[in-house]
């Protein structure tokens, strides 16, 4: 499965009604994140939360960024996954303008994006924005 | 007596609160304990009827904020069975409880002296006396645990000699609930000359504490744990140990005479105790004290000892669950690993459930390490738990499984 368009998620979770299909849906978006390598799983890659970690690794590939993400916790890849349908392969100006709280708020799922999360989710996001936010040579 | 578990419940008002439409289950008590109305009350009462700094006002309400806040200590004295009032040292938590005594030691500690922890330290009771000893050039050491999660009672008497200056260890493991022998274990680091302190940060809740028979030299704790405010501790200390322990912090409050060359400190307790205190906070300690023992105890332990069993046994017989501290003697946790799926999604799928528990390290990296555990899940429990949310805890455990599958 590919990654569908943050417009498309959504409208994804809005058909659903119930918390147990929704989540489903995360942890199977999450599955379609391709997993990284152990080799790039550093430890300068690492962003540790308290309850679970994430890796993090970017490359520029042209006018755009791309990110290799991978938690070790699943719930937190299907959010990661959410990030990605935002983030992979745009432009800085577009990972910019994107108003990714007024994204999860829309997702409904704001509470997971919140700096008191330990899940690391807000840390990747504000690497993101920052890599983003960086003058390219 | 029996506990009358339902009029118990209901002097806690948020227990009766939803979440995501589902009624709460409360299973993060180690982290915090909720507060009953009667110290919500006298939180409000305090700044309602007579908010006032103490030992300084030439007025009403400040005698009348000191008397208060001065028979709050009484309380706590008399709860822990203090040798004296004075040997109750207001804090603002477990942690500055225990980063007053690791200071003064660090001060007094020398290279080829030793620190003894044990592998159950909260970071707490670690850090600070690794910190000590970086400082002084001690040595730190570590008495080891046993697979269940018990201290290995030989390993740490072997490394206790005439170097040891000092021991710290827990009264009850918070990550695991192994509750330590800490009576015997304080007998024989005062044998070999150590001075001993008690990390009852998760011990105090549980039922009497009594520091003299314990034995230990110092016993730190905090308040919110103990269904008490936040930002409020006590560092019990012997009064002879204290008197002239070096002090922590300088400041308003705790000198006695000061020209600008120099300053001389003020008595017990007021000279570990710097700056105006958290007296809304003491007063609701000792209201959350004077509530707690109110409760009939022996019903109250024979309930926690309910609770627990009956989640070690759902626990046993839950397929692809396995409990992370086995030891015989545990109080109020149950922590766990679900085969193949990480504590955190754990804990978000039971948190969608309205069952609040705690997933992660449990400010115990090292600890995770030896058990070779990224983190666990851990329920625990407190007094005003029922054993139907125990089964709530299980049931949600069961979707877990199945959703992380
Ligand atoms: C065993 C233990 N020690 C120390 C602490 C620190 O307590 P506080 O954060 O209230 O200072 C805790 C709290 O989690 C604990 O469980």
């Amino acid at each position: 499965m590919t990654l569908p368009g943050s417009d498309e998620i959504i409208e994804d979770l809005s058909f659903f009604d119930d918390w147990e299909q929704r989540y489903q849906y995360i942890i199977d978006l999450g599955k379609s994140l391709s997993p990284m390598t152990p080799e790039d799983k550093t430890e300068e890659r690492l962003v540790r939360g308290c309850q679970s970690s994430v890796w993090l690794k970017s490359t520029v590939q042209g006018e755009h960024l791309h990110f290799d993400v991978e938690s070790d916790a699943i719930i937190v890849n299907g959010l990661l996954a959410l990030v990605m349908a935002a983030y992979q392969d745009k432009s800085p100006a577009q990972i910019l303008a994107f108003d990714i709280d007024g994204y999860f708020q829309a997702l409904d799922l704001e509470r997971h994006i919140s700096p008191t999360r330990g899940n690391g989710l807000r840390a990747i996001v504000g690497t993101i924005r920052n890599l983003a936010s960086q003058p390219r040579q | 007596m029996s506990l009358d578990l339902n009029g118990l419940r209901a002097q806690f008002p948020i227990l009766s609160r939803q979440v995501d439409g589902k009624p709460l289950v409360y299973l993060d008590n180690a982290a915090t304990t909720q507060k009953p109305q009667a110290v919500i009350d006298a939180l409000v009462n305090f700044y309602t009827q007579c908010n006032a700094n103490v030992h300084r006002g030439a007025h009403a309400l400040s005698d009348e904020a000191t008397r208060r806040y001065e028979q709050a200590r009484d309380v706590v004295a008399d709860f822990i069975r203090a040798g004296s009032r004075q040997e109750v040292i207001w804090t603002s938590g477990t942690t500055e409880a225990i980063n007053i005594v690791a200071n003064g030691m660090a001060q007094r500690l020398q290279p080829g002296d030793e620190v003894l922890v044990t592998e159950m330290e909260h970071h707490a009771n670690l850090v600070t006396w690794q910190q000590a000893c970086l400082r002084s050039g001690a040595q730190l050491k570590v008495a080891p645990i046993l697979d269940s999660g018990e201290l290995d009672v030989d390993a740490f008497n072997a490394l206790l000699s005439p170097q040891t200056r000092f021991v710290a260890l827990p009264h009850v493991s918070n990550a695991l609930g192994t509750v330590n022998p800490i009576q015997s274990l304080t007998a024989s680091a005062k044998a070999a000359g150590a001075l001993v302190l008690i990390d009852g940060a998760q011990g105090i809740a549980h039922g009497q504490v009594d520091v003299q028979a314990i034995g230990c030299d110092f016993y730190a704790f905090s308040g919110h744990k103990l269904f008490g405010p936040t930002g409020i501790g006590v560092l019990w200390g012997r009064q002879t140990i204290l008197e002239d322990w070096p002090v922590w912090q300088t400041g308003g409050e705790m000198i006695a005479k000061v020209s600008y060359e120099c300053a001389t400190w003020g008595t017990l307790p007021n000279r570990l105790e710097a700056g105006t205190p958290n007296i809304a906070g003491a007063i609701g300690m000792a209201a959350a004290i004077s509530w707690f023992m109110s409760l009939d105890v022996a019903a109250v332990q024979a309930h926690e000892k309910a609770l627990l069993a009956s989640a070690t046994e759902q626990a046993q017989a839950f397929e692809g669950l396995k409990i992370i501290g086995t030891a015989k003697d545990k109080i109020g946790v149950l922590s766990f690993v679900l085969d193949g799926s990480h504590p955190a999604d754990v804990g978000f799928i039971l948190d969608r459930q309205g069952v609040a528990i705690r997933t992660g390290d449990h400010c115990a990296q090292p600890l995770m390490r030896r058990l070779n555990v990224p983190g666990t899940a851990r329920a625990s429990f407190s007094i005003y738990n029922s054993l139907d949310e125990v089964d709530v805890l299980f049931k949600a455990l069961k979707k877990a499984q199945s959703m992380l599958a």
